[in-house]
């Protein structure tokens, strides 16, 4: 089909998922800096951050095409660790 | 990694197996010298996302006479269709050209995908004896005494240690920051692409877009396709499958809170898109960044012992009518090459012995174009200039064209009445038409 929900897209994605995360975000950052903007839920292409009622984020890091638009689009100090997944783990791009 | 390579030292380590460092690499090793080229992805490739219209025929054919031959590309590029939008109309201008070098050896451009585009490209820069080693990520690059000489990778016994480092890293180039020669980016600085690959007959491809054997055509979409948020859209045909992508800036798809996947499905509902992409099947999705500032963007290029190329220097031209960034990722890989060389031969690896980095950037016509394009970037800070003139565009024709019985009206009074209702001002508009003229004309 042409049309597609963003599961489905995820779906065609093949990841090699590492055992540690290679983003890692402070929840209690977004939620204390009472971050109205949560850039993060709109912009990230994978659809990886989930807002929380108490402000703050639910992250994960498993299915992530290590763009860099989070880290950019976030504007609270702190809040983002970001680094590359270790050599051979992450996203595989077959296509693309 | 065996201990002889990491206790072995290299001449030149390049970072990034994409277009600028597997060219790069590929120069370095004709040369005769010891290139060792890291990869942090399973392959070359592996990691990155263009379109893509791969418009460096010409500068590759150099290096690798008649390459398309051996290469894994889609279509070559005949036809150019770039197209303004409104949410239910388009006007588009349409290029065909079959002159000399468009359907002719070497090419004006191909249509390729990166993960088998890429994977090929090192490949041949391993032929010519670089050293590729993937699954690598560099996470540092070593200094003493002030100069880089060599790298940390994620590994064991992680530091090899090289004369000259170049760093083809890519968008977020990381090393560069590292070493202070780039600064951290701000989201209007950068574009978000998000892309499928949708799979489709070979004979309904080329039925449907008036193709026959290997042509292929490049649509780019400006106007009301990315709605609100400053950016564009593309549709490209390879072999058996289409190649069709949004872009947007980041800043903007923030202040008008747009997930990128949305405006990617809008973009498919169109209806002059929806009829070409029709019973296609979604084979892969993706998404990756493009630096779309270009000149203001590029970062110190060269310092002991180190150099910058591809879009780690900011070198993709993004703006309107273009979107071009492998090419010059390569040709930026050669004029790095060709100081690595000349450093060598010489024996001299600090910033100075380094500033030849320069004049072969010019010669190769890079920083060339981009002063030339330095104003461009403006079309991508500007809502009016790439969504809402096309889109007036678009509208305008749909009046023009349009027959109710009513009394015909001539273009000016439509015109005017197309200014009140997008409520553009006289004094905007000759504002961004000498900023069109700045960027595009001289
Ligand atoms: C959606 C989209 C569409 C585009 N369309 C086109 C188009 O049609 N035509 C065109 O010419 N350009 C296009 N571009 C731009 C083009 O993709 C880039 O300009 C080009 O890829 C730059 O090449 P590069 O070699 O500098 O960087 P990249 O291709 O990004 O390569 C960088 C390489 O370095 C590796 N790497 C990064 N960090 C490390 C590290 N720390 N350790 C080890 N390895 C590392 C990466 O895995 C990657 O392989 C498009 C871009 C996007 C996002
Ligand atoms: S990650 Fe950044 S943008 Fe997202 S909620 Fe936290 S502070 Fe806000
Ligand atoms: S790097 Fe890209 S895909 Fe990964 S979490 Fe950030 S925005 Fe999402």
């Amino acid at each position: 089909m042409v049309m597609t929900t963003h599961e489905e897209k995820m779906r065609t994605v093949r990841f090699r998922v590492a055992a540690t995360p290679h983003i890692v975000v402070d929840s209690e950052v977004c939620r204390d800096s009472g971050c109205s903007l949560r850039a993060c839920v709109y912009v990230c292409p994978a659809n990886l951050f989930v807002p929380l009622d108490d402000g703050g984020i639910l992250f994960n890091y498993e299915q992530c095409f290590e763009c860099g638009t989070c880290y950019i689009a976030c504007n609270q100090e702190g809040a983002i660790r970001w680094s590359y997944p270790d050599g051979g783990y992450g996203v595989t791009f077959r296509e693309s | 990694m065996s201990a002889a390579t990491a206790s072995e030292s290299f001449d030149v380590i390049v970072v990034g197996a994409g277009p600028a460092g597997s060219t790069a690499a590929l120069l370095c090793a004709r040369a005769g010298l010891q290139v060792l080229l890291l990869e942090r992805g399973e392959y070359p490739g592996a990691k990155n996302v263009s379109g893509a219209a791969f418009y460096g025929s010409a500068i590759l054919n150099e290096l690798i006479p008649n390459w398309w031959e051996q290469a894994p590309v889609e279509r070559y590029i005949c036809r150019r269709d770039i197209a303004f939008m409104s949410p239910t109309t388009s006007v588009a201008l349409d290029f065909h050209c079959a002159g000399e070098g468009y359907t002719t050896p070497p090419y004006n451009g191909f249509i390729v995908l990166r993960p088998r585009f890429d994977r090929w490209l090192a490949a041949q820069a391993e032929a010519a004896g670089a050293f590729l080693l993937t699954s690598t990520v560099v996470d540092d690059v070593l200094r003493e005494n002030g100069r880089v000489v060599g790298v940390r990778v994620r590994r064991e016994q992680g530091d090899i240690r090289g004369k000259v480092v170049i760093a083809c890293d890519g968008v977020n180039s990381f090393l560069a920051k590292k070493v202070g020669l780039q600064r951290e980016f701000h989201a209007h600085e950068l574009s978000l692409g998000v892309k499928e690959v949708l799979g489709l007959d070979p004979t309904i491809i080329e039925d449907r877009f008036r193709l026959s054997g290997d042509e292929g055509i490049a649509y780019e979409y400006l106007g009301a396709i990315t709605e609100d948020v400053h950016g564009g859209a593309f549709l490209y045909t390879n072999r058996d499958s289409l190649s069709l992508g949004v872009i947007g800036q980041v800043s903007s798809l923030v202040e008008r809170r747009k997930r990128p996947y949305e405006l990617l499905e809008r973009f498919k509902a169109h209806p002059a898109v929806a009829p070409l992409v029709r019973g296609a099947k979604l084979r892969e999705y993706s998404a990756h960044l493009i630096p779309e500032s270009g000149w203001s963007m590029k970062p110190t290029l060269y310092t002991d012992g180190m150099l910058v190329a591809g879009d780690a220097a900011g070198f993709c031209l993004a703006a309107g009518l273009y979107l071009e960034g492998m090419n010059y990722a390569m040709q930026s890989g050669l004029a790095a090459a060709e100081t690595a060389i000349e450093a060598c031969r010489r024996d001299r690896f600090s910033a100075r012995a380094l500033s030849g980095y320069r004049k072969h950037l010019k010669r190769r016509n890079v920083s060339t174009d981009f002063r030339a394009y330095r104003h461009a970037p403006a079309f991508v800070n500007s809502a009016r200039l790439q969504n809402l003139y096309p889109e007036v565009v678009a509208s305008g024709m749909e009046q023009l064209f349009r027959v109710d019985g009513k009394a015909k009206r001539k273009i000016l009074p439509l015109a005017r009445q197309m200014m009140r209702q997008y409520q553009l001002k006289p004094g905007d508009m000759l504002r961004d038409g000498y900023q069109v003229v700045r960027a595009y004309l001289w």
